[in-house]
């Protein structure tokens, strides 16, 4: 079946972009850059958790896509904040 | 021939957070990262959403699919502008072959107000023989 097969494919590449975004997450060499590296991640668990939806036929795993981006646009947020925070005192 | 719709949407959406992050470690800098985070991997996550409404084909699925896909593509440029405005004040170095920063003199360090143009450059308008306003944040009390 199509679908499967594409389900299967663009697991494996969301996979090996959750690890390069990982790579960047470990080596960025100040804090924003890691910040936009967790979001990047946030982004790109959505999107797994969407493929895993399709994948098992269990719509429900869509309420997870949208508390998971809900709590990486909060988070990204806040880092920011932080931030600026900090550059300011 | 939705399961075909669907298969190109999931692989089209997988590529483009592939795409994301390839971007994210090859980049050289900062700013020139965050815009392949912000843009395409928001694209390629709306992609895969949409995939998963063209394949439930329900109702509810679909507006709850459409309501991630807004809600991401509303809150992305925030916590993009957040995080390049933050990382502009705590000074995060540009790529050595930048051209040009168009956004240096024209906040104020301390408050982290725009201000006006900064003096050194020139009114790039003035030949037009009109005048040209200057940024009204200046004087405004904000």
């Amino acid at each position: 079946m199509l679908v499967t097969e594409a389900t299967i494919l663009a697991l494996a590449m969301l996979s090996v972009a959750l690890f390069l975004a990982l790579v960047r997450l470990a080596r960025g060499p100040s804090l924003p850059d890691q910040v936009i590296a967790l979001d990047l991640m946030g982004t790109i668990a959505v999107g797994i958790i969407t493929v895993y939806a399709i994948a098992t036929q269990q719509p429900v795993f869509l309420d997870v896509a949208i508390v998971l981006a809900l709590i990486a646009f909060l988070g990204t947020v806040a880092f920011a904040r932080y931030v600026e925070k900090r550059a300011s005192s | 021939m939705s399961d075909m719709i669907s298969a190109l949407f999931l692989v089209i959406g997988a590529a483009f957070m592939l795409l994301a992050a390839v971007g994210v470690v090859r980049m050289p800098d900062l700013f020139t990262r965050m815009q392949t985070t912000t843009k395409s991997a928001t694209l390629g996550a709306g992609c895969t959403l949409l995939a998963a409404a063209v394949y439930f084909g329900d109702l509810s699925i679909t507006a709850r699919a459409l309501a991630v896909i807004t809600f991401l593509f509303l809150t992305a440029p925030v916590a993009a502008h957040m995080i390049a405005r933050a990382a502009y004040f705590i000074g995060v170095p540009l790529w050595n072959r930048t051209i040009i920063d168009e956004l240096r003199g024209h906040y104020d360090l301390r408050t982290h107000k725009l201000i006006g143009h900064p003096p050194h450059r020139s009114n790039h308008k003035a030949h037009l023989g009109k005048e040209v306003k200057q940024n009204p944040a200046e004087d405004r009390d904000r």
